[in-house]
């Protein structure tokens, strides 16, 4: 065997003056980083990944994980992790494999847009006692309204009444603009999914359900669930499109632009086999594309045969991830009958992800709004499609600026999984989540306490949708309609020009 | 026995299929419903879910012809376009003439047999669960990438053109494959196959797999037993995955 030349990344501290020898690290920790020997706990750093499950369980405070100081010459360019990476795929010749987004440092040009708030002509509004709408219909708007005016007699009188001629197309009704994105069951453990089913269903806002299918548990949530349908096809049937009250066609994903999903057969257990409907054990493999799509015509022909098997009677989305063309995509995609478009920014995080393309491939998701909504506008077909916007929405802010920019609503993932427990630690693909979210393993699935964690996950949108309102009052505004696309509530601060006029706001004092 | 008939003449594809859905609503003990002049229309027989039905299919079906769809029997007396028996769930499709690209695709139950030749990527990523178990029947030809992906069920090329002792024409079979089995009548070399497929012994016990269907499909089509009993006993490359799980070593096991 090769040795590893890069020191551990995490120290490991059991402090023996606090530790009580209870044993529970060992237990805790589904990496294997602790084992009790005589009166003492080892602890075995390199297999840390700092998920910190250890330290929240520890009844003595006892342990400290830290970042390893002593990582030998250090180097600006060949930090310890491109050491680590080399030094690994020299090991195995294997791709690297990550979970959750992309953890480089580009700029987040969230975090370069400020807010605009009235002052004095323009007085701002009190969200306390005035009504603040945040109701969000997703799906298709008519052009216009068209009305037929039928003379009718009432006690002898003439009397006009019109109806609505316009048929409109099924939406459905967010009571927030806040959805949780698309994550399998499979990828996540069922607690996880009940927990996120509950806490939508509280909210009056949607799920998506992923590419795994929905297990029988969740039937019960289907006015909240959007399913979806990918290129393995897993767990779809027509009953399954029944179940939901919008059908999502997933092309793309924000944390691995062009290539497939790939669920490997360690965490194809008996359930997940059940509702993906293939064997235990085996892998369940999305391809890159879907196989019956090669163009934008076939891309209708698949949204028409969705619609057809549920009768038209639900909308339709189609899920791409943020790339340089994306408005051209998305301007096809709002001619063939979709009723949204969701934009998966490279910030998207992902159960599991070759780590070159979760790090280097995509775009962000702010420009990619901002384009989308651009193009859509200048070929009139904005009111065909709903944006929604996902990939790296970490707050109410980005909410907010994400519909100032252009869209419709937003989803939320990795925002979800932190309010669950998640530590971001990036292990997902591992099936091993010591906070028992990302994982099959019956012992750390249990570890979710599911009402505990549908309450966090409701509290997080309860809370952003509050402070959503305050935003709103403060920039003048009473309903979210009047903030899609309203660019002139956005300043930029320390951007280029150029960066400027993609994102299509003004430079801040302008 | 309860008919009833649709004429699908000068209909879109929507009118065609809400007429199909109000017919079988209305009438729940429907047996047959006999569709003619259908020209070009999709969808038909999308998401029916209805045992006990056979749908008469008079004329050229278009794309994803009983997508979906759970338990009918659809017999289409012409071609038909692109993926019949797309994700079908259960149900019976049979072709009396060629379909197009995509034939069977994710087909995760039921059947489809195909008189005549099949287009590109046919079978592609068909998989089975327990008593689910999708078997495509092809008659004559199919063209490349055949049985890509695919993750469960049975895939039977008769090649009912050429003797059993000609090499098949076809490149890329069963890429990716990482389940099920293709049985095509004729050779296939190994540098034929895609990716993850592999050629194994064609045994005594793989023709007892097989006849059923060889019977079914001479009975559907009216092939006298000669021509079964050729079928049956002719030579055939059985194509099957190496692994379950083709791509577990593509990515490094270790911590990161
Ligand atoms: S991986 Fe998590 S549980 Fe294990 S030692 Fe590190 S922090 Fe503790
Ligand atoms: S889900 Fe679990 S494994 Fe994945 S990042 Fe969060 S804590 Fe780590």
């Amino acid at each position: 065997m090769i040795p590893s030349t890069v020191p551990p990344k995490y120290k490991v501290f059991v402090d023996p003056e606090r530790c009580m020898l209870c044993e529970r690290c060992t237990t805790e920790c589904s990496w294997g980083v602790y084992r009790r020997q005589g009166n003492k706990i080892l602890t075995y750093p390199n297999r840390c990944g700092a998920c910190l499950r250890c330290v929240s369980n520890c009844p003595r405070d006892a342990i400290t994980v830290t970042l390893n100081q002593s990582c030998g010459r250090e180097h600006p360019v060949w930090t310890p992790e491109v050491k680590q990476d080399v030094v690994t795929q020299a090991k195995s010749g294997c791709i690297l494999l990550s979970g959750m987004g992309n953890a480089k440092e580009y700029p987040i040009y969230f975090d370069k847009i400020v807010l605009d708030a009235c002052q004095v002509t323009n007085p701002s509004i009190d969200p306390l006692r005035e009504p603040m709408e945040l109701r969000t219909y997703v799906g298709k708007k008519p052009e216009k309204l068209e009305f037929e005016y039928v003379e009718e007699e009432i006690d002898g009188k003439k009397v006009k009444k019109a109806k609505l001629e316009t048929k409109i197309a099924p939406n459905i009704k967010l009571n927030t603009p806040i959805m949780i994105g698309h994550m399998s069951y499979g990828a996540l453990s069922l607690n996880a999914h009940k927990a996120m089913a509950k806490a939508v269903k509280e909210c009056g806002t949607f799920m998506g359900t992923g590419e795994g299918g929905l297990h029988r548990d969740l039937y019960g949530y289907s006015d909240s669930i959007i399913t979806q349908v990918a290129s393995g096809r897993f767990g779809v049937n027509s009953e399954y499109l029944n179940k939901g009250a919008a059908i999502e066609i997933k092309i793309g994903q924000g944390a691995k632009p062009g290539i497939g999903g790939h669920l490997p057969g360690e965490k194809v257990s008996a359930e997940v086999s059940m509702t993906r409907m293939i064997p235990q054990g085996s892998d369940a493999i999305s391809p890159a594309p879907h196989h019956d799509i090669y163009s934008i015509e076939d891309l209708a022909q698949l949204i028409r045969s969705l619609k057809e098997a549920t009768r038209w009677k639900m909308p339709v989305f189609v899920k791409i991830s943020a790339v340089h063309n994306v408005a051209a995509i998305a301007n096809g995609i709002a001619t063939s009958d979709a009723d949204a478009v969701v934009i998966d920014g490279f910030k998207g995080g992902t159960g599991a992800a070759p780590k070159v393309f979760r790090d280097n491939v995509g775009i962000p998701i702010e420009v990619a709004i901002a384009a989308v909504d651009d193009r859509l506008r200048e070929q009139g077909n904005r009111h065909k499609i709903s944006i929604i916007a996902s990939g790296g929405i970490r707050n109410s802010a980005d909410v907010f600026k994400s519909i100032a920019l252009g869209a419709d609503a937003v989803y939320i993932g990795t925002a979800a999984m932190v309010a669950m427990g998640c530590t971001v630690c990036g292990r997902c693909y591992t099936g091993q989540c010591a906070w028992g979210i990302a994982t099959q393993k019956p012992e750390l699935v249990k570890r979710l306490e599911v009402d505990d964690a549908a309450r966090r996950v409701a509290n997080l949108i309860h809370a952003w949708t509050h402070e959503i309102q305050e935003l709103l009052g403060a920039a003048g505004i009473n309903s979210i309609e009047s903030l899609r696309g309203n660019r002139d509530r956005l300043r930029g601060v320390g951007l280029s020009e150029i960066e400027l006029n993609t994102l299509g706001i003004k430079q801040a004092g302008m | 026995m309860k008919e009833l008939k649709i004429d699908a003449n000068d209909m879109d594809y929507r009118e065609l299929n809400e007429k199909i859905h109000e017919v079988l609503d209305e009438n729940k003990d429907l047996e047959k419903l006999v569709l003619e002049n259908v020209l070009g229309q999709r969808f038909i027989g999308n998401g029916i879910s209805r045992k006990d039905l056979t749908m008469i299919v008079n004329g050229v079906p278009g794309g994803d012809l009983g997508m979906f769809m759970k338990g009918p029997k659809v017999v289409v007396n012409g071609n038909a376009d692109h993926a019949p028996g797309n994700t079908m769930d259960e149900g019976f499709v049979v072709i009396h003439g060629s379909s197009g690209d995509v034939t069977g695709h994710s087909m995760r139950g039921g059947k489809v047999y195909v008189q005549g030749n099949v287009g590109y990527r046919s079978g592609i990523h068909m998989k089975e669960y327990k008593y689910k178990f999708p078997v495509l029947v092809i008659g004559g030809a199919a063209k490349d990438f055949l049985g890509e992906y695919m993750a469960g069920g049975i895939i039977l090329n008769l090649n009912m053109d050429q003797e059993d002792t000609e090499k098949i024409e076809g490149r890329m079979i069963a890429t990716g494959i990482h389940g099920g089995v293709i049985y095509i009548r004729g050779i296939v070399e190994s540098s034929q196959l895609g990716i993850a497929a592999d050629i194994k012994e064609f045994t005594e016990e793989d023709i007892e797999k097989i006849k059923p269907y060889i019977e079914e499909f001479c009975a559907e089509f009216g092939y006298s037993n000669e021509v079964k009993e050729k079928l049956i006993n002719s030579k055939y490359t059985k194509i099957a995955p190496i692994s379950s799980r083709p791509f577990q070593k593509l990515y490094t096991p270790d911590l990161r």
